[in-house]
């Protein structure tokens, strides 16, 4: 303690994320900021981290009351909502079908770039990389505020969207030309689709300002005797995680400005010549002179290439991080060592590996050569070997544990039973003459909504729930997190398992109204249950909007390591002051010891010397 | 507590199981299969089917029996062990043994139904002379059949929307083009599903083996109106089919070809 206070004494000025890795901050010597510096324009990675977080939540609930309007569309097709007359004068409260395509754009958009990604990296990112690895901040403090305050012009175009004449973007969240690109495609092509190209690239900004610190703080800043061997897979799971974004998003940013060119300055990347959109008619329908674009000889195709390229990647960036999370939230709840702790690592660095060569799996049906698809079928199939490896490692690490069933541990189990279903139902849609019939049906959305929602949704939970008492040095109510946990994950699965079987009938994504074709009619009643089971599952989730506020100011307070954990962030008070820790930290063993015969507690901090 | 949780992560297993096992008498299930390849694509999914299904209840009922067992609640520590070696080996080369087996099982019927090099030949209607153009646009589907001629893009091509008509028990191969944005080429019980690309001209066949009028679907978002982009698929015998196209004729000629449109 005498060495930490001597070097605390010798720099009294230290920004943070400054000075050698691993030294000390006391965190109680510092100056009080103003509240503009320490909540607004703060660098320090935990607040930045709770501005992820709320703002994600915000989205969160923004797109989620989407999702319930597409829900009831499909139960009850141009049936007006009730109460919402005022919202929607023109239709008595109906949907439009304008306004459904652009729901289910919206609704994609904003939970992959706005809530999803934000979360995984932004919040649960921010905060626990230093905390884990024992630095007292990130490396770059500023470039961290920076990353934030590049989400707010995001936030901005992707809000003002909804305001602009013909209403948001309305091609889908993939955002395929020519449909994005021609204004009079779609009302959402008007200015909707510009504001959503640079709502995205500032995300692409955030990103990749997060990912360049996340990668620098793993690598240059940990505690002495942290070797990358000894890390928390959480941490793991953020770098990989930061690696895609590095190499996959420059991507999809140069996509996005591509895009940008061909609706503004009228390039023609991805327009084909001899377009006719919108019923212009020229005299013979077939090879009209008059033509939209007509010498634009683009290709619709290269921007499905490129959006995958990047979009592909994305799947994993959602589902890394929250492997991370499950991994440390098992092994801390069980008592056990993760089981395979390299193959762990292993199987999350073979995942982002293989995750580079597979987006053309999402283009079997699109007119791609069909050779291409045999070789993306064979490299998506073996993605799921990693996966595979990964389950069985997470239910070894369970074998013989003594678990505790906290609500934390609850839901990272619920992680695993539905990334099992998520994983395996995307076997289907990898083999290329079975994705010629799945492919766009609802069997693609139960699978993505099982990985995504399911699975890193729930992992977001368990996180949640688990270092709720470091951020506020409180624990959440227990038993409502139970309550929360049994509905969240008994009406989750009402919602998404039978979407299967009505994917298996034939039923497609993106129709307003699927009654319409015969072939579809008899499906409404199940969809009709889908709809009640997502309502109930959006409604139960006020048990964690009040646990959650109620706990931050009220909830009962608890010390350093309330679970036992063996992770270094344990080591630090909580909440964290600036600076974070509050002594030397030295780091012997990894961050799994758990139930070890050599000690008399069943777990042996990472900083403890034997 | 430990039952309750237990039962929960049971019940994923066993209402999983069960609500496939219902499908079908749900009417959740495949519609019924009228093209010659689409059998094997049913096969292969159920070849799927049965292998997730095994690795689905083996993992999930292990989960369960885990989560019960080795509860907090009995004595000692838990098992101190950081994995095994031969345990890894093991689970890494049983799946990828399987994966690979369910990859290269995929290629035959991928190859057949759309390697251009595998489609059927020699037939009326094949690849040398295609039965239509089949053209999308928002949001309607328009066929354009060869005249007299036998070939498309000339002056005696017959137009019809909405209707697609084709001989039954016979190879065909039509050509999908769009005039807009992506539109896709779906017909459930033919399990054929094909994009519309602008700018390209992408050939496709199927053989319908019974009679009768099927859905034709837009797949693919194509702006507002795609939810009512339907079309119809009518499969007649070939002397049906071949009255239908005199009469297809005559009304386009006696008509004018503003009728068509």
């Amino acid at each position: 303690m005498s060495q930490a206070t001597t070097h605390a004494a010798n720099s009294p000025h230290l920004e943070p994320g400054e000075g050698e890795a691993g030294t000390v901050r006391a965190h109680h010597d510092h100056h009080e900021l103003g509240f503009l510096r320490k909540w607004i324009f703060s660098v320090d990675h935990k607040v930045i981290g709770m501005q992820f977080l709320f703002s994600g939540l915000v989205f969160l609930a923004l797109g989620g009351l989407m999702a319930m309007a597409i829900r009831y569309q499909l139960a009850w097709p141009w049936r007006p909502m009730p109460g919402l007359a005022w919202m929607f004068p023109a239709t008595g409260g109906a949907i439009s079908p304008e306004f459904y395509t652009m729901l289910f754009t919206m609704h994609g958009t904003i939970m992959i770039f706005f809530v999803m990604i934000p979360l995984l990296t932004g919040a649960f990112g921010n905060f626990l990389i230093p905390l884990m690895i024992g630095a007292p901040d990130m490396a770059f403090p500023k470039l961290n505020m920076f990353g934030y305050w590049a989400m707010v012009p995001a936030f901005f175009f992707i809000l003002l969207g909804f305001f602009v004449e013909g209403g948001h973007a309305a091609g889908g969240w993939t955002s395929y030309p020519p449909l994005s690109t021609i204004e009079s495609a779609a009302p959402g092509s008007l200015t909707g689709q510009t504001c959503w190209l640079l709502g995205l690239t500032w995300v692409g900004v955030s990103s990749m300002m997060g990912a360049v610190n996340y990668v620098t703080t793993i690598v240059k800043m940990r505690a002495p005797g942290l070797t990358m061997m000894r890390l928390p897979l959480t941490i793991w799971g953020l770098l990989i995680t930061s690696l895609l974004q590095l190499f996959a998003l420059p991507v999809l940013t140069a996509a996005g400005i591509l895009q940008l060119l061909d609706r503004t300055l009228n390039t023609g990347f991805f327009t084909p010549t001899n377009l006719q959109v919108n019923n212009i008619t020229p005299d013979s329908f077939l090879y009209g002179a008059d033509a939209v674009g007509a010498a634009a000889g683009g290709q619709p195709l290269l921007w499905q290439h490129l959006f995958w390229f990047y979009s592909h990647p994305a799947v994993y960036i959602l589902v890394l991080p929250a492997m991370g999370f499950t991994s440390d939230i098992l092994a801390v709840h069980a008592r056990k060592p993760i089981f395979g702790y390299k193959p762990m690592v292993y199987s999350m660095s073979a995942i982002a590996g293989l995750g580079f060569i597979v987006w053309g799996h999402h283009m079997f049906t699109s007119g791609m050569n069909p050779a291409l698809g045999m070789t993306f079928m064979v490299s998506t199939v073996m993605i799921a070997l990693p996966s595979a490896i990964k389950v069985f490692n997470w239910l070894g690490t369970l074998w013989g544990g003594r678990i505790h069933l906290r609500t934390p541990m609850l839901f990272a189990c619920a992680f695993v039973s539905m990334f099992i279903i998520g994983g395996l139902s995307g076997i289907w849609m990898a083999a290329t003459p079975v994705d010629i019939y799945i492919h766009d049906t609802y069997i693609v959305v139960a699978h993505f909504h099982y990985v995504v929602f399911a699975g890193s949704l729930f992992a977001i939970f368990a996180a949640a729930y688990h270092w709720f008492p470091k951020m506020f040095g409180r624990v959440m109510n227990e038993t409502v997190g139970k309550v929360h946990f049994v509905g969240s994950f008994i009406f989750t699965n009402m919602t998404f398992y039978m979407m299967h079987q009505v994917g298996v009938a034939g039923l497609m994504r993106r129709t307003a109204d699927p009654y319409a074709y015969d072939v579809y009619q008899h499906l409404q009643p199940i969809n009709e249950f889908i709809t009640i089971s997502a309502f109930c599952m959006f409604a139960w989730q006020i048990f964690f909007v009040v646990n959650f506020f109620h706990s931050m100011f009220w909830g009962k307070r608890v010390g350093r390591n309330p679970w036992n954990a063996a992770s270094l962030e344990w080591d630090a008070p909580s909440p964290p002051g600036h600076g974070n820790f509050d002594r030397q930290l030295e780091v012997y063993r990894g961050a799994y010891e758990f139930s070890s015969p050599d000690v008399a507690e069943d777990f042996i901090p990472q900083t403890r010397k034997l | 507590m430990r039952y309750f949780f237990t039962l929960m992560l049971l019940l994923v297993p066993i209402l999983g199981v069960w609500t496939f096992v219902e499908a079908d008498r749900w009417q959740l299930w495949f519609p019924q299969n009228v093209s010659s390849f689409g059998g094997e694509i049913d096969g292969l999914f159920n070849l799927i089917l049965y292998m997730v299904g095994f690795t689905f209840i083996v993992t999930e009922l292990a989960l369960a029996w885990f989560v019960f067992k080795f509860s907090a609640n009995r004595p000692g520590k838990a098992v101190f062990t950081h994995g095994s070696h031969k345990l890894e080996m093991i689970w890494t080369a049983i799946p990828a043994v399987a994966l690979l087996f369910i990859a290269f099982s995929q290629m035959e019927t991928w190859a057949k139904v759309k390697f251009e090099s595998n489609f059927p030949k020699g037939g009326k209607y094949t690849k040398e002379r295609p039965i239509a153009e089949l053209w999308a646009s928002q949001f309607d589907w328009r066929v354009c059949y060869p005249g007299d001629d036998g070939a498309i893009g000339t002056a005696d091509d017959l137009e019809r929307s909405y209707e697609f008509v084709v001989p039954v028990n016979t190879d065909i191969v039509f050509h999908l083009r769009s005039r807009d944005v992506i539109h896709s080429f779906f017909v459930p019980e033919f399990r054929l599903k094909q994009d519309a690309l602008p700018g390209h001209t992408i050939p496709v066949w199927f053989r319908a083996e019974k009679e009768g009028i099927y859905d034709l679907v837009c797949a693919e978002l194509c702006g507002w109106g795609h939810y009512k982009m339907s079309g119809r698929m009518t499969v007649v015998s070939q002397a049906e089919f071949d009255k239908r196209m005199a009469d297809i004729k005559a009304e386009w000629f006696s008509n004018g070809k503003e009728q068509g449109q």
